[in-house]
């Protein structure tokens, strides 16, 4: 199948265009507020929120008897709520870290959920199966009432964004300032946490509880290379998201049928990679050009200075040089006077070399500004 | 007589069982240019943020202006350290600048054009207007701590708190924001620092607290900074050489 006709499909198939839009909706509404996440260094706090949920799910089960998406999910919301209120009064109350903190809670609160699904699949109950795809995920049982509460959370999302931006900056950078200016930070804080929480839930039926912290912090993670602004960088880890949803669910339905969430998640990895090598501030490629171009302008620079002072002692300036007395300079080499001739400062005749009246000024200026700087 | 800008009473703080703080008496004269200095754990910071309602004291109490510090807020600017954020936040010079009017904005009101042109002076003042849309992490230490010092200076406050404003900074810069600080006094403003290098407490200030969990000894520099109390609070015997 090309892609025309995928693009096609995804606008005739029923099924397709629920998954698309609901995968690039969830991938949006993550990229933004891991954009947070990972600024105010909680990447890890998502992986803990999210397998804090799966107790949640089990048990709003085991009270209720129904598989409605929509009570799983206020489980997972309440016990992912109750793990991250106590990770906050674990690192706030005793001498423990956050890091040590969220492991503990990340791993009581999966285990009990995998003991509560276990118990469950051995009850003699025809409805059990399917809550493990809440594991990792499982696009296709989006229906459109689940893309609809996506929405919702998504326009919440935006609306307090916009409202609360200030606020939201001035927490991330600076709390304790913010606090100074009269600004109740904890309400701050628990809004932003929230939301985290929430676009977590809302993630766990398409992409599991396991991979679901990955949807936080990979768009966020690219975004960041692109961007020093907190607005664009929230903004790119958005559309970020949304196209590894789409992308991801475009090649889980043409190959097979592979499952959607670890396929969003992958795309999502490759768009790290990507940003990560080729972002033009901050990826390693450039900033490598970068620094060996900065070395080889100086190396070019400090050979002109070695001419310079060769040349200083003579009336012409003019007056050629045998190129053999460079060999003495450490940072020359054939390859720099061939680019000092071309640059038209020194100009080249058998074994001799010259400084042009144009190489003379420059490196006379090079060297009264180093003379400055010292 | 003059007034009284900051009025501590009985403070104590404490982070877990020790007091850093241990009763703490203590009155700032409006208009005075001050250092507190006291050796490493004496509580200077603490003692600031207490002021500033960021840590919870055990017992005491706060008055500025003779009111608690909740109604006075916008009459107090801080500087914190320049080692509490993460400079590599996606931002710009001028844009922590403006975050110096967010306090007189308000919740949710954003800021126009008159909060730009007050955080450009301000950013003019430190001497970093050619830097407003320079990453904060592009900044050396100097300038980073002159963005910070032009956010509080946006504030518009009477009273300044400032954490080591000294730290980390070239001679150049100590210059610049002291001659800021100076200006400020000049103005009636209270300027309160917590500072490290005895050497130059008589040259840039002119009142003066000895810290080290208790209160040593507060007044005018010309009367009470002299090996004695330097040797109270450093337990050492100090001696530094004042000239006057």
């Amino acid at each position: 199948m090309d892609l025309t006709e995928y693009i096609q499909l995804v606008f005739s198939d029923y099924t397709l265009r629920t998954i698309t839009l609901g995968t690039a909706i969830l991938g949006a509404v993550t990229g933004m507020l891991g954009s947070f996440a990972v600024l105010r260094k909680q990447s890890l706090l998502g992986d803990a929120i999210s397998h804090a949920a799966l107790p949640g799910i089990a048990l709003a089960f085991l009270f209720t008897g129904t598989k409605d998406t929509n009570i799983l999910l206020i489980g997972a919301l309440i016990s992912g709520l109750i793990g991250t209120f106590w990770i906050r009064g674990i690192t706030a109350k005793t001498h423990l870290k956050s890091d040590t903190a969220l492991g503990l809670i990340l791993s009581v609160f999966f285990g009990f959920g995998m003991l509560l699904l276990t118990y469950i699949q051995k009850q003699p109950n025809a409805n059990k199966a399917g809550l493990d795809k809440y594991l990792f995920g499982q696009a296709a049982t989006l229906v459109e009432s689940d893309v609809w509460l996506m929405a919702i959370v998504m326009g919440a999302c935006l609306i307090v964004l916009f409202l609360f931006w200030k606020e939201f900056k001035i927490l991330l950078f600076d709390k304790d300032y913010a606090h100074t200016l009269g600004f109740n930070t904890k309400i701050i804080d628990v809004l932003i946490t929230s939301f985290i929480v929430m676009a977590i839930v809302l993630g766990l039926q398409t992409v599991g509880v396991v991979l679901m912290s990955a949807m936080l912090l990979a768009p966020a993670a690219a975004a960041r290379q692109w961007t020093n602004s907190l607005g664009i960088m929230v903004f790119l880890a958005a559309v970020f998201g949304a196209f590894a949803g789409v992308i991801g669910t475009g090649i889980s339905a043409t190959q097979n049928n592979l499952s959607t969430g670890p396929v969003i998640v992958l795309v999502a990895s490759v768009f790290v990679l990507f940003s990560f090598i080729f972002s033009p501030k901050r990826g390693l490629l450039f900033k490598r050009i970068r620094l060996i171009q900065n070395r080889n302008d100086l190396e070019l620079q400090k050979t002109l200075t070695f001419m310079y002072h060769i040349v200083e002692s003579h009336q012409n300036i003019s007056h050629p040089h045998k190129i053999r007395i460079l060999n003495n300079f450490r940072g020359y080499s054939k390859k720099s006077l061939n680019k000092l001739v071309a640059q038209d400062l020194v100009s080249v005749e058998g074994d001799l070399w010259s400084m042009t009246p144009k190489g003379f000024e420059v490196a006379k200026n090079l060297y009264n500004q180093n003379k400055d700087n010292d | 007589m003059e007034k009284i800008a900051v009025k501590i009473d009985d403070l104590t703080v404490a982070y877990n069982y020790k007091p850093v703080l241990w009763d703490i008496d203590l009155q700032i004269p409006e208009g005075v240019l001050m250092a507190i200095v006291g050796p490493n754990g004496a509580g200077k910071s603490t003692l600031i943020k207490s002021i500033l309602g960021i840590l919870k004291p055990i017992a005491g109490s706060v008055s500025i202006f003779g009111k608690p510090y909740k109604k006075q807020r916008k009459h107090v600017a801080y500087v914190p350290q320049k080692g509490s954020v993460d400079w590599d936040f996606p931002t710009t010079a001028l844009d922590v600048v403006m975050m110096g009017t967010y306090g007189k904005l308000g919740w949710i009101k954003r800021p126009g054009v008159k909060q730009k042109k007050k955080a450009l002076e301000a950013l003019e003042k430190v001497g970093m207007l050619s830097f407003k849309g320079r990453q904060i992490s592009q900044l050396s230490g100097g300038q980073q701590q002159r963005v910070f010092l032009a956010r509080a200076l946006v504030q518009d406050a009477s009273i300044y708190f400032m954490d080591e404003p000294f730290q980390g900074v070239d001679a150049t810069t100590e210059v610049a924001i002291i001659n800021i600080l100076k200006e400020l006094r000049k103005a009636g403003k209270t300027v309160v620092v917590v500072h490290h290098d005895l050497q130059t407490v008589p040259e840039y200030f002119d009142w003066v607290t000895f810290l080290n969990v208790k209160k040593i000894a507060t007044g005018p520099v010309k009367v009470i900074y002299h090996d004695d109390n330097l040797t109270k609070t450093y337990g050492i015997n100090y001696k530094v050489s004042i000239q006057k």
